[in-house]
């Protein structure tokens, strides 16, 4: 709970700026070197911003859009504009102008401030349409010498005008923070929808505080750590992890110096705490894959054995089964001469804990870190969650899970199959949106529109959107996108079509991945002639069968989805073709169109025959259509009883 | 933008001729403190050699050259250097093993006092020297938005970028005039773009008055405030661009009227 005396963020800043003074609060590389600004530092820079704003005219409630790479500057500018009880805006810096113009425009903002020339290009142009905004002040001034506009300020003569604020009225700055209470609005953060206009999510100090602190009990987070602010200023994670998170414990917040310089600065500061999205994590890693195969043959040869060690202990320490002695000073050797050195240069090595967020990542990404001794860790959140609802604990991680709920969050999955929660970190509602607020909002209980499962050690496994979601006959929980990842996660599956919503169990309808079969049957003395040959044979249908099985056999672990076990399969006999309008150029199924197509072979799925004749109409490359007649076989797969242990 | 001063540079009557090759025909100019001037002309006009001419890489074989009002007519490449002028090449000339900083830095080398011993050791005012220079380095390496590319060769990097590191070392000289050869040759439409809006802002924030040699009629159009147009080594057109644009003489030299 909160301390009545520091129940928003400006009292905490003034607290962390009393109880660390000299401790340096947030660090940006400018000119080349780190230019460090330390917790006193901090509160006074934010000071005078917020006095310079008052000056303005700045009245509570008051919104300030804030826009531009993560910078110093922009954090203190949040945290003066909670200090007079104003609300930050934070926008994505690359945001286009109608994006801007109408964040803008609805959330009133009255002041911005912004990073430099691009951003007040951008936003003199939205002061076209917006007129409520009254103010923009810039920090970098470069290009802007020329500029006339009334509205336009900069950051040095805001602070100036500060200054001269506080001659006047000395006790001003005190007395506006002591005015915020706990449930004051303290952050407005806009989230593009795939539909529709963004949506305002309206958090309170309580909000994003308690939330801070139950995340900093769990993960034992100290004054000590540093982070790297890289991420969008706007995105929750960067508020709640740069910001909430810093201010409460007083750890530092490392600001790179452009967004090219990324992975450079990340080497130099060599964070303790760090966050990313799996695509930063596949960047990393492929960055390092190019540089291995540069290498010589012999260091080559090194990694790539010890990675594989890597790997094989990971698994068993995921497992908690023990390591064998061998594999043990295997790993000890390769922690000297691979793993330490890897992590050294990739500024992973004094890495405590990190954070996968944001999307699913897939298990051998995660694996490969993990392995490597980083501890990444997946997380699940929201803005609408204040960020965070469940972690990863250490120790107790799985590959594809995103671990228990946090301290004071509650999660349950609704009868849809839908994921909800509710904690003390549930936003206030949407700006200005009653409507979306209360479609979201249930009986204090959130709506996460992510369909989710708990296993059977209290862990959520995100299964795909909830809207995505079928059922069977019987009312079971049919996730057709989750089975066929599942599937497609074997070498031998390149493509696969659940079908079940509304039928007495799931099927599937599989298509073989030539390379990978064809050469398992090479191996085999298996001869075929095509593709549809190839996919006929009893021998493959076996293969796959027990791929099937596979699958099945991991569903038993996952509570409810046990019963959308695949109970008969296919092995098409042409491959799904972009072409042939069966999936998308980005590979994704077109569901409803291979439901008619191939209504023939879904009926024969479900009618219990054994075979089924069927006709394809395939367009070749050059633009002719022809027919492929075939002959394909339809087979059970090995089902189980849920509740036996496999 | 157009600070018309008084002129900074003045090209007095200058002819060149290597042989037989008439290069530059009595071409007169005059380029004024703080403004951008665009030096355009079909291949082979004399652009470059104008150029060369004002940066002291060749000696005119007639006329005069006047630098803030003094004859300079006779001084060799680094005289003119250390007078203010510093420029780029149609080809990127960088040392292309080395790093991008120590490329700027070598701009840097005449603002340099050179005690040898000092230097070597390292000590006292060698070391105050080159924390001075290094950090007015980084101002432009800031300025020019390469800080990712601060320690990679310079042979390593694409073409536009390389362009663009040229023009760092140029203005690492603190240069009065600054003389860019085709700065955008060879660039895609985004690199050029940003190639645009550094010279705008060079001439902006330092006050640098550029002289630019280019063919992309758009871009001389958007950047220049003076356009002078050489055709067959003679100036035929000086003025303002919408001026030269619409000049008969620029008109026929570009669309090629038979020359008897």
């Amino acid at each position: 709970m909160l301390d009545p005396g520091v129940d928003t963020f400006p009292k905490l800043a003034l607290r962390t700026a009393q109880r660390l003074p000299r401790k340096v609060a947030i660090r940006e590389k400018d000119l080349g070197i780190w230019q460090s600004h330390t917790w006193s530092q901090y509160v006074e820079q934010a000071r005078l911003i917020a006095l310079g704003l008052a000056a303005l005219g700045f009245a509570r409630g008051d919104k300030t859009a804030v826009v531009g790479d993560n910078r110093p500057q922009l954090y203190w500018a949040m945290l003066a504009t909670q200090a007079l009880g104003g609300i930050p805006v934070p926008l994505y810096q690359d945001s286009i102008e109608n994006e801007m113009q109408y964040i803008v425009g609805h959330a009133d903002a009255r002041f911005a401030v912004v990073e430099d020339q691009e951003q007040v290009d951008k936003l003199l142009h939205v002061r076209q349409q917006c007129p409520g905004l009254e103010y923009i002040i810039y920090d970098d001034s470069r290009g802007l010498r020329h500029y006339r506009e009334a509205c336009l300020l900069s950051l040095d003569d805001l602070q100036e005008r500060g200054r001269k604020f506080a001659l006047e009225h000395p006790a001003y700055f005190d007395q506006e923070v002591a005015r915020g209470a706990a449930d004051d609005l303290a952050i407005i953060l806009y989230t593009s929808g795939t539909t529709g206009q963004p949506k305002g999510t309206m958090l309170s100090h309580r909000n994003l505080m308690v939330t801070a602190q139950n995340a900093i009990t769990q993960e034992g987070l100290t004054s000590s750590e540093e982070v790297l602010a890289y991420l969008p200023m706007a995105w929750a994670g960067d508020h709640m992890f740069s910001y909430a998170q810093s201010l409460v414990t007083g750890f530092t917040t490392n600001c790179p110096e452009s967004a090219a310089t990324v992975l450079a600065d990340l080497r130099e500061i060599g964070p303790t705490y760090f966050f990313a999205p799996p695509r930063i994590w596949e960047s990393i890693l492929t960055t390092v894959m190019i540089r291995i195969e540069d290498a010589s043959w012999i260091k080559r040869r090194m990694v790539h054995l010890f990675l594989a060690l890597a790997r094989r202990v990971e698994a068993r320490r995921l497992a908690r089964r023990p390591v064998g002695v061998g594999d043990r000073l295997l790993y000890a050797l390769g922690e000297i001469l691979v793993y330490g050195p890897l992590r050294d240069n990739l500024g992973m090595g004094r890495i405590r804990i990190a954070y996968t967020a944001g999307e699913a990542i897939s298990p051998e990404l995660l694996g490969f870190y993990r392995s490597l001794g980083v501890n990444v860790k997946q997380v699940y959140g929201m803005t609408e969650s204040s960020a965070l609802i469940s972690i990863q604990k250490d120790g107790d991680v799985k590959l594809d899970t995103v671990g228990t709920p946090l301290p004071g969050v509650e999660v349950r999955i609704n009868e849809a199959g839908e994921v909800l929660y509710r904690s003390p970190g549930v936003f206030l509602g949407y700006h200005k949106n009653p409507a979306a607020t209360a479609e979201t909002i249930e009986d204090g209980w959130v709506h996460s529109g992510d369909a989710g499962v708990f296993d059977r050690d209290g862990h959520l496994r995100i299964v795909d959107r909830a809207r995505d979601l079928g059922r069977l006959a019987d009312g079971t929980i049919f996730p057709p996108k989750y089975l066929e990842n599942k599937l497609k996660f074997s070498p031998f599956i390149r493509e696969a079509v659940c079908v079940g919503s509304d039928r007495p169990f799931a099927t599937a309808l599989i298509n073989i991945d030539l390379g990978a079969v064809g050469n398992w049957a090479e191996r085999r003395g298996i001869a075929y002639t095509s593709y549809t040959d190839l996919a006929q044979r009893p021998e493959v249908y076996e293969l796959i069968r027990q791929e099937v099985a596979r699958v099945n056999r991991s569903l038993l672990d996952e509570g409810t989805l046990a019963g959308a076990q695949i109970r008969r399969f296919l092995l098409l006999h042409k491959e799904l073709d972009p072409d042939d309008q069966e999936i998308t150029r980005t590979r994704k199924v077109r569901r409803g169109f291979i439901g008619e197509k191939y209504a023939a072979l879904i009926d024969a799925l479900y009618s219990g025959a054994d075979h089924v004749k069927v006709e394809a109409q395939v367009t070749y490359e050059d633009g002719r259509t022809g027919t492929v007649r075939a002959e394909v076989r339809i087979r059970d797969a090995e089902a189980f009883a849920a509740g036996v242990a496999p | 933008m157009s600070q018309a001063g008084a002129p900074l540079l003045e090209v007095d009557r200058v002819s060149v001729r290597f042989g037989a090759v008439q290069a530059l025909d009595q071409v007169s100019l005059a380029i004024r403190r703080g403004e951008i001037i665009a030096i355009i002309g079909p291949n082979g006009a004399g652009k470059t050699t104008l150029l060369n001419v004002i940066s002291g890489f060749y000696r005119p074989t007639e006329g005069r050259i006047r630098f803030e009002g003094r004859d300079r007519t006779d001084l060799a490449p680094y005289d003119v250097a250390a007078l203010g002028i510093a420029r780029t090449f149609q080809n990127v000339a960088l040392f292309k093993g080395m790093s991008v900083l120590d490329n700027i830095m070598t701009g840097r080398l005449l603002k340099m006092k050179g005690s040898f011993l000092l230097d070597a050791l390292y000590w006292g005012p060698a070391k105050a020297q080159e924390l001075e220079h290094r950090a007015f380095v980084e101002r432009i390496i800031d300025f020019l938005e390469i800080q990712a590319i601060r320690k990679t060769p310079a042979g390593r990097l694409p073409y536009g970028l390389q362009k663009r590191v040229e023009l760092a070392r140029a203005l690492a000289a603190e240069p009065t005039l600054l003389l860019l050869d085709e700065p955008m040759a060879g660039m895609n439409v985004e690199e050029k773009e940003d190639m645009c809006r550094f010279i705008l802002d060079v001439n902006e924030e330092f006050g640098t008055t550029i002289a630019l040699i280019e063919h992309d009629m758009s871009v001389v159009m958007d950047i220049s405030d003076h356009v002078a147009a050489l055709d067959y080594g003679r100036k035929i057109a000086d003025g303002t661009p919408d001026e030269v644009r619409r000049d008969q003489a620029v008109i026929d030299a570009y669309l090629g009227v038979s020359h008897v």
